[in-house]
């Protein structure tokens, strides 16, 4: 059945179309299809899209009334250094969070790709992490990293010893190395797929050609994984505006030490949860809105990420 | 020459291989020997050595409070979410298939654009519309809006589904007369059930773990989910780690079930639509 199912020919063609007659009563029965799915979405998805620019106009406390405020909001968080400091933590923990994660990703997939017994029990152990919760992840660190009963207290390990999340230099360095803890599985994943869709035909060739590994590496593969790279890393960079539930964890919801892991998502969160001021932390959110959009705008520009044919199509 | 760089690849690719495996693996194991440890043992001696008497009482001190509450409280709202998100998903991804008009392109658009939406970055109107909606602080609080963030990417997968299967098919059901709605049940939902059971346990996944709308739209411990629980357990057991790391391990059970049940979705799932 699935052999069916998966058979690809151009979009166009097998589009399945309503025939003519009874076209009335077709659409309105594929309207009323439609309309849940827009309904919970529209709501809970694209009204408060809307919304979170309009409450970035207004002072809310969260609780009692709303009232309008102009633009008081925007002048607040504009000038308040904090504000660019979040900014400029977020840009940092997703350039440095790409930086990392991208070649490890990508060394990983690389050798889970060929098929064998060994590498399937490797693929197993490292899928673990993408199985635990943000939250799970983060009370694991934060007591594995405790310089006193954590993991430094092994024997050659005391190296490990040291307050590396309570330390305004390092606290930044160690959640982007416990985010790659728990994302990279998931990109080595994309990045092994990716590898065996690679037609076997290219290899042959090359093979006949008289290609060595690296020449094999350097000319197939790396250039065929072009696709799975820019998908990686939209997810990379965009998803790093969300690292929000690990950093909260890590940090014991303050974004410390100091303010030293405080990024936009936190900063948002604070000032609106803790502090209060919900028009002030809306107008943050606005950012990060601006932000994701552009960021995806930008990346699926360069990707064609949005087409929805096959990218084997004439292989 | 070719086989010297061969093997010099091998050993850099299998000693990379071999530290990512201790980097996974040794925190996973810390994890399991300190919810074995009793309190004297975990502040003494090597972290990493077996414990030397393994007891459960952590797992008894976490099952002992409400922890059956906060599993209930999850399973309810995981369930909840997948059925509300396949039902509907499932509708609006035939519908796109089906209507080739401005409409149901502009919808896939739509769908496009909430992958983009930080689901952090309309926390505040959510809050505000569940408040209003007099939603605050029960589990329909946490499902609505999880349902509503899920919905892209299944859409997204559903399509590109719905979009292999013959035309002939559909149009032989035209032939017999078979309205929209016997095509969904008879012909659109039997065939697109690989891809429906994938993308049911990657969302079931992402809710089960989900952080957020539990934080902010909930309030009273009886109605705390898994992940949120786990920080209430950090504030109650203070420095009692080895009691907290049994509820990290008896949190994340039930997904190491569907892992072992269901791996090849799972994976499936989390590529899917991503891959292609």
């Amino acid at each position: 059945m699935t052999t069916v199912v998966r058979t690809r020919r151009p979009v166009a063609s097998h589009r399945a179309r309503p025939a003519t007659g009874r076209s009335g009563r077709r659409r309105y029965s594929g309207l009323l299809m439609a309309a849940p799915a827009l309904l919970l979405f529209g709501l809970f998805g694209l009204v408060p899209l809307v919304g979170v620019l309009v409450l970035s106009l207004s002072r809310w406390d969260g609780l009692g009334s709303i009232g309008w405020s102009g633009f008081a909001n925007w002048t607040g968080v504009l000038t308040d250094g904090a504000t660019w400091q979040a900014l400029w933590l977020t840009v940092k923990v997703m350039v440095v969070s790409w930086l990392v994660q991208t070649p490890v990703a990508l060394a990983l997939g690389l050798f889970q790709a060929p098929r064998g017994r060994l590498r399937a029990l490797f693929a197993v152990l490292w899928f673990l992490p993408l199985l635990l919760s943000a939250v799970a992840i983060g009370l694991t660190w934060q007591a594995l990293l405790d310089p006193s009963f954590g993991i430094g207290a092994a024997p050659g390990l005391h190296w490990l010893a040291k307050p590396l999340l309570g330390s305004p230099s390092l606290a930044l360095y160690t959640v982007i190395f416990v985010i790659a803890w728990q994302f990279v599985p998931f990109h080595a994943l994309l990045y092994q797929a990716g590898v065996r869709q690679i037609p076997v035909s290219l290899y042959e060739a090359a093979a006949i050609d008289g290609a060595g590994p690296v020449t094999r590496l350097l000319r197939i593969t790396l250039p065929q994984l072009k696709y799975t790279f820019v998908t990686s890393s939209t997810l990379m960079l965009v998803g790093s505006l969300t690292y929000f539930d690990l950093i909260y964890v890590l940090s014991g919801g303050t974004g410390g030490p100091g303010t030293a892991t405080r990024v936009l998502p936190l900063a948002m969160y604070i000032t609106g949860f803790q502090t209060h001021d919900m028009g002030r932390a809306s107008a943050l959110a606005t950012i990060l809105v601006v932000f994701g959009l552009a960021l995806s705008l930008l990346t699926t520009r360069l990707s064609g990420f949005t087409r929805m044919d096959s990218q084997q199509e004439g292989m | 020459m070719s086989t010297v760089v061969a093997t010099l690849r091998r050993t850099a690719s299998g000693g990379a291989t071999l530290v990512w495996t201790a980097l996974v693996v040794v925190p996973l194991y810390w994890v399991v020997v300190t919810s074995l440890r009793g309190r004297s043992d975990f502040t003494m001696g090597n972290p990493l050595a077996l414990p030397g008497r393994p007891t459960l009482d952590n797992y008894r001190t976490v099952l002992d409070g409400d922890f059956t509450t906060y599993l209930l409280n999850s399973v309810i709202v995981t369930v909840a979410t997948v059925a509300i998100v396949m039902a509907v998903a499932l509708m609006a991804a035939f519908s796109i298939v089906r209507y080739t008009n401005p409409w149901s392109r502009l919808t896939f658009r739509l769908y496009l654009l909430g992958l983009a939406i930080p689901l952090q970055a309309v926390i505040i109107p959510v809050y505000l519309l569940i408040i209003r909606m007099q939603m605050y602080d029960s589990l329909l609080a946490i499902v609505l809006p999880s349902a509503a963030f899920a919905l892209p990417v299944t859409v997204m997968i559903l399509v590109s589904f719905l979009r292999d299967i013959p035309r002939s098919l559909f149009e032989a059901m035209v032939v017999d007369g078979a309205g929209d709605w016997r095509m969904l049940l008879s012909l659109a939902a039997p065939m697109a059930r690989p891809a429906l059971v994938t993308v049911a346990v990657y969302d079931g996944l992402q809710v089960w773990n989900g952080f957020l709308f539990p934080l902010i739209l909930t309030q009273s411990g009886d109605k705390a989910v898994l992940p949120l629980a786990l920080t209430l357990y950090k504030g109650e057991f203070g420095i009692d780690v080895p009691a907290t790391m049994a509820a990290v391990v008896l949190s994340t059970l039930p997904m190491l079930v569907v892992f072992v049940l269901a791996r090849r979705q799972l994976v499936a799932g989390l590529t899917a639509g991503f891959s292609k």
